[in-house]
């Protein structure tokens, strides 16, 4: 067989396994965003005003009276996209952390591919992520925060955090149908986390020592590095602590072990979901 | 098209798994773990050919449901295999997936998405499915508004558009009215001609008899009978025959002062074309009771009344029952019945009949076959002659 009727065929076997899986995952994401905003004045602009609304809460209370971050340059931006791409993680893991337990009653009742569900709670939390970052670029207009060369970086960082948030996502929802008390802890390592990551204080508040250790945290890292190559560099990122760019690799290195552990737990997981959801 | 090989199932019993980290961590300490399994299906065997309407039936816990859930791949089994060939639709339940929230044409989507159709390809064949369904007008109201028959009806209207090469259905027909049934059964008489393979879960032997090539009979997780519709159905009312229940079994709704209750309920489980229904009751009252009034009413498997009457419209002199006193109670029912699963309902109460001492609904089943099978809900015996008269003048 010639090799280019073989590539075809290959695709062909791909486009039919992946059909109903594709076909599945649409019509749950249109769902979910047809139903979230069912009988709301506003409807999908809560998908805009809900970050908008914490950020000026925060804004006004760190950056007003508590003066955090007088340093850094657009640090109205700054915090925003923080929060933002903070809103993103939390949204799509505890989400993604009920997402089977929700479903179960489909879960039951079709043989479909789980990992869908999970899925297309992920989808829908990227699209508001989307259209946030829509906002973050109008204030970016708005207060003419220069463009630098850096921003090429950035399509890597999301690739990072979704692989991050997305694995956990597949680990959290496959764990919680066993133990469904996993919400109330996960809400709580969420409120704590919130603190420990560097999103509505400057990283230089904290001494390099504490510094260099929460800068680990794969969100840490990710949000920091963002913030650098989006917003300003006068930020302090994982390079700059550790005085080289290749200490990345632990926190990335975190990310890929998550994905593998994810995939695999989630797999061996999934044969058991209909009986136990 | 459907090979099963020494299929069993078991469960861990729900309130014995540790669902919380709690009950695990405690438990960790504990010496034994104590897990209860329970057997749901023990060493199946059998195969499904090609185009055959293949029946299962047993009665309820038997185990039927968990058998279509591990064909249809959504259970695993715990020891044996299953192997299917060509792809697999199950209907466990009419409309998966609908959310009361969507209107109906969004749920149409939906449930065509879960059934594997493309947007565009459910775009394609709306216009057929809102038509079979009859709802044209109500398409863009929210589900919620609809009533359930009308629900029932797009998600059979769905349903019907699903191409299998097997299908797996579980008494899907258990919903909807008389109109409703007679349109399913109509659709299964097509797919069978059209030589779809059918998996049919049910209770209802008349639909057997009618449908099935082939049935198997599960009885504490096991095959106990396979084999031809009419060998299997026969069987199956075997397991309900006179079995006099002397301490009234568990099934059924049953409500009442129990002043006055019936103890013992022996009904015919099969009912042929000759014969008449006898309902032969006992009761004992734990109370004296002054003018007690028995009762009876007879259901269609879809709940639909088919005939009753009580001891006052039969104009039975009243007789008080003392304490600890026990009646008989006899009826007699001409066969009137047409082909099917009934359901017989029983009560006692006063004359004015404001007290109720035992209201026992589906207190005993019983199955009619009958030669004639008409939609209506009696069948008495008609009789027909047809002559020729003469020739017309021409």
């Amino acid at each position: 067989m010639p090799w280019n009727q073989r590539v075809k065929d290959l695709l062909a076997r791909i486009r039919l396994r992946y059909r109903y899986p594709l076909i599945l995952l649409r019509a749950m994401v249109i769902t979910d965003f047809k139903l979230r905003y069912q009988a709301s004045l506003l409807g999908y602009l809560w998908t805009l005003l809900r970050p908008l609304a914490m950020f000026s809460i925060l804004y006004v209370v760190f950056a007003r009276f508590l003066k955090l971050g007088a340093s850094i340059p657009y640090f109205p931006v700054y915090l925003l996209f923080g929060i933002v791409l903070w809103g993103f993680f939390v949204e799509a893991t505890s989400q993604g952390l009920s997402a089977l337990v929700a479903r179960a009653d489909l879960l039951r009742k079709i043989s479909f591919p789980r990992y869908v569900v999970v899925l297309s709670v992920g989808a829908s939390v990227l699209i508001s992520f989307a259209l946030n970052m829509l906002v973050i670029v109008f204030f970016m207009a708005l207060l003419s925060v220069p463009v630098r060369l850096d921003i090429l970086w950035l399509p890597f960082l999301f690739m990072e955090l979704v692989a991050l948030t997305i694995s956990l996502a597949f680990f959290l929802s496959a764990l919680y149908v066993r133990f469904r008390d996993l919400n109330y802890i996960w809400e709580v390592c969420m409120q704590a986390a919130f603190y420990a990551v560097p999103i509505i204080y400057p990283l230089t508040l904290v001494p390099v020592r504490y510094a260099r250790l929460l800068i680990l945290n794969p969100v840490a890292q990710i949000v920091q590095d963002a913030r650098y190559v989006l917003v300003t560099p006068e930020t302090e990122t994982i390079s700059q602590l550790y005085g080289t760019p290749w200490v990345r690799a632990i926190p990335v290195g975190i990310t890929i072990a998550l994905v593998v552990a994810s995939v695999v737990y989630f797999r061996r997981r999934s044969r058991s979901f209909a009986e136990e959801a | 098209m459907i090979q099963v090989r020494d299929l069993s199932k078991d469960f861990l019993l729900p309130h014995l798994r540790q669902t919380t980290l709690k009950g695990r961590v405690l438990n960790m300490f504990r010496k034994s773990r104590t897990i209860e399994v329970q057997h749901a299906l023990r060493d199946l065997d059998f195969d499904i050919a090609r185009g055959q309407f293949f029946g299962v039936v047993g009665r309820n816990g038997s185990g039927k449901s968990t058998l279509l859930k591990i064909l249809a791949g959504i259970y695993m089994p715990t020891r044996g295999s299953v192997a299917v060939h060509g792809k697999l639709v199950p209907f466990i339940e009419l409309g998966v997936g609908f959310h009361p929230e969507l209107t109906g044409r969004e749920n149409v989507y939906l449930n065509g998405a879960l059934l594997g159709f493309s947007k565009s390809e459910v775009a394609a064949m709306y216009d057929d499915i809102v038509a079979f369904a009859e709802l044209e007008e109500s398409m863009d109201q929210k589900l919620k508004n609809y009533s359930s028959g009308m629900q029932v009806r797009i998600a059979f209207s769905v349903a019907t558009r699903a191409k299998a090469d097997v299908l797996v259905i579980d008494e899907v027909l258990a919903v909807g009215d008389a109109a409703f049934q007679r349109k399913c059964f109509e659709h299964f008489r097509a797919l069978k001609k059209s030589g779809t393979t059918i998996v049919f879960v049910t209770h209802d032997m008349g639909a057997v008899r009618e449908f099935c090539d082939r049935v198997i009979l599960i009885e504490d997780c096991r095959i106990v009978a396979q084999g031809s519709a009419e060998e299997v159905a026969g069987r199956y009312t075997d397991l309900f025959s006179p079995q006099p229940t002397t301490a009234p079994p568990a099934r059924g709704k049953r409500r009442g002062s129990g002043a006055i209750s019936y103890t013992e309920v022996t009904v015919p489980a099969l009912l042929g074309d000759e014969g008449s229904l006898t309902l032969e009751l006992e009761a004992v009252a734990e109370q004296a009771v002054e003018e007690p009034v028995y009762g009876f009413l007879i259901k269609s498997s879809s709940g639909a009344p088919v005939l009753g009457t009580n001891s006052i419209l039969k104009k039975q002199p009243p007789s008080g029952v003392g304490k600890g006193e026990r009646v008989r109670v006899a009826w007699s029912v001409p066969n009137v019945f047409s082909d099917g699963l009934h359901h017989v309902d029983l009560t006692i109460t006063d004359r004015q009949g404001l007290a109720v001492y035992d209201h026992w609904e589906e207190a005993a089943s019983f199955t009619v076959v009958k030669e004639e099978k008409t939609p209506y809900i009696v069948t008495p015996d008609t009789s027909l002659v047809v002559t020729k008269a003469g020739a017309a003048e021409a």
